[in-house]
């Protein structure tokens, strides 16, 4: 469409306006975490002052608090292992499930597919019973259900993709006498990279700010991220919002380090991810 | 090659397949199963029919309220979400200086967690109501709102990206031979932009439905549920039926299933009927 110039400037603005107001709830909490305890719940919109301003003690008390470096190195550990556990072997299943034809191979793929609607809170109860019989309440076993619970949209995106690449690269390798580990790996897999880009990321997403799941599977020995905060409310239901303030921050910070690195890929794998559902 | 692919199905296959039946495929079978049953861990079941299901909706009002709140939320979220999204998508292909520091800014709520999304907000919306003195568990119309407001934090900029990548599939030639033969901007836009990214719709739609539904980090850190259980919402509501109260767990399970069926049908139903209206490709 054919704008004028005055459109276009107003549209800037109000795109800008837009924008600083996207930004400011994360802009509040950061002013909020220099702030005393004592100020922030009652004036969390106003700087800090002489008064207020507690330097870095919320932050102090907060880490020691929650062990906040700790979890941080297990929400690492957790996401990391996770999602190239997810890589690795989903796309090798989604490749087996495209390439061989039959009966169990497609109940399969659509039991997968299946699996991406049911509500978490159906299998809440009795996986979290199942990862405590088989010993799985530990964050290695954590890395193996979140395989299972992820299998489902992974899956699902690799089989997609698989569905447009032609058969004739994989029988090239074939003639070169690779066997179908190797054809994989050398020949599939690189070809499936974007997917696993996109893969990659929105697994990250919901494992690094997932609750629930690691919350009753390991959350009475190992705290991540978001267990930690969450454990800061306390019993009664009364918050230290200074360390509250404080946390949230080291939350958000290491999120937007990885998104403002990674944001091509992000922004790209999260359009890419939607088509395909 | 494909005979020796079926020869390594034990490495293609095993590892996803043994993690799917562990962490989904028996907790789902045996979480079935268990809502017939009354039990306080999985060994002590006992076969007692339709009991828990009567139960889930007689004992108390609570489900029944939670299910109320929570289809009156998703309409209201998936609504506003879609119409801001798909608003600042069509702003955002116009050509505009600047426009990938708005795409970077408007999407990076989405990146951060539930839990804390809703102690962001717990914060502002507390400061503001503080004024008034009030505070977001003083009455479950704050709670409401205060969701739709983190929700619309959270998932505007995530379908306003997939709106682009719908709108900049439209080719400029069908939407320049439009306005040749002199179509206003409304007939514009209800006859060729909205049929053409109808695609993106349907998936917009569902991720929103879907995400609205199944609505639980967010709803425990912003209100817990409170005032009463008033803003608790469905997964909420199972979640503190299964570990709030002793002697619950078949009502939960019960809970849980209704649940499923609920968002199954309801997700089913709507790429059915928007999958109907997709021009075809």
């Amino acid at each position: 469409m054919k704008q004028s110039l005055l459109t276009k400037v107003i549209m800037v603005i109000l795109l800008t306006l837009l924008a600083l107001l996207f930004i400011m709830p994360v802009f509040i909490v950061l002013m909020n975490s220099f702030k005393s305890k004592f100020s922030i719940s009652q004036t969390p919109f106003e700087l800090p002052d002489n008064v207020t301003y507690v330097g870095l003690e919320n932050y102090t008390s907060g880490i020691s608090d929650t062990g906040f470096f700790e979890a941080f190195g297990w929400s690492l550990f957790i996401t990391v292992f996770s999602v190239a556990a997810i890589i690795v072997f989903t796309s090798m299943t989604a490749w087996f499930l495209v390439r061989i034809k039959g009966v169990f191979t497609s109940l399969l793929y659509y039991l997968f597919v299946f699996s991406m609607i049911v509500p978490f809170q159906m299998v809440m109860f009795t996986m979290s019973k199942m990862a405590n019989i088989l010993s799985l309440d530990n964050p290695i076993g954590l890395i193996l259900i979140y395989l299972g619970f992820g299998s489902g949209l992974s899956v699902f995106l690799f089989a997609g993709f698989i569905k447009s690449v032609p058969l004739g690269i994989e029988e090239a390798a074939t003639i070169d006498g690779c066997n179908a580990f190797n054809a994989f790996w050398r020949i599939v897999f690189p070809v499936l990279k974007p997917t696993a880009v996109t893969v990659a990321i929105l697994n990250t997403m919901w494992i690094w700010n997932d609750y629930l799941l690691p919350n009753l599977v390991i959350g009475s020995d190992y705290k991540t991220i978001p267990i930690a905060i969450q454990y800061l409310k306390g019993g009664y239901g009364s918050i230290d919002m200074g360390a509250m303030m404080a946390m949230l921050v080291l939350a958000i910070v290491p999120v937007i380090i990885f998104y403002l690195t990674c944001q091509k890929y992000i922004i790209k794998g999260v359009a890419a991810g939607a088509v395909k559902g | 090659m494909y005979h020796s692919l079926k020869r390594w199905s034990w490495l293609f296959l095993l590892p996803t397949l043994a993690a799917f039946v562990i962490a989904f495929l028996i907790p789902f079978v045996m979480g079935l199963y268990l809502s017939f049953c009354e039990f306080r861990t999985v060994s002590d079941a006992q076969f007692i029919g339709l009991q828990n299901y009567i139960r889930a909706f007689s004992d108390t009002s609570e489900f029944l309220s939670a299910l109320l709140f929570t289809v009156e939320f998703a309409i209201v979220a998936v609504l506003s979400i879609n119409i801001f999204g798909f608003i600042l998508a069509m702003l955002l292909t116009k050509g505009i200086r600047g426009t990938n520091i708005f795409r970077t800014v408007f999407f990076m709520p989405n990146l951060i967690g539930g839990i804390v999304l809703g102690y962001i907000w717990q914060l502002i919306i507390n400061g503001v109501l503080y004024r008034y003195g009030y505070s977001i568990t003083s009455n479950a119309a704050f709670g409401f709102w205060g969701l739709v407001i983190l929700m619309n934090w959270q998932m505007i900029g995530y379908v306003m990206i997939i709106y682009i990548a719908g709108l900049q599939n439209i080719p400029d030639d069908i939407l320049e031979a439009a306005r040749v033969d002199g179509a206003t901007n409304s007939r514009l836009l209800f006859h060729i932009i909205i049929p053409s990214v109808m695609p993106s719709i349907t998936i917009c739609l569902f991720l929103t439905i879907t995400n609205s539904f199944k609505l639980f980090d967010q709803n425990l850190a912003l209100t817990a549920g409170a005032p009463g259980e008033k803003t608790s919402m469905v997964a909420l509501d199972i979640y503190k039926t299964f570990y709030g109260r002793i002697g619950y767990e078949g009502v939960g399970q019960a809970k849980a299933v209704v649940f499923f069926l609920i968002v199954a049908f309801i997700a089913l139903l709507q790429l059915y009927l928007t999958r109907s209206k997709e021009v075809e490709g």
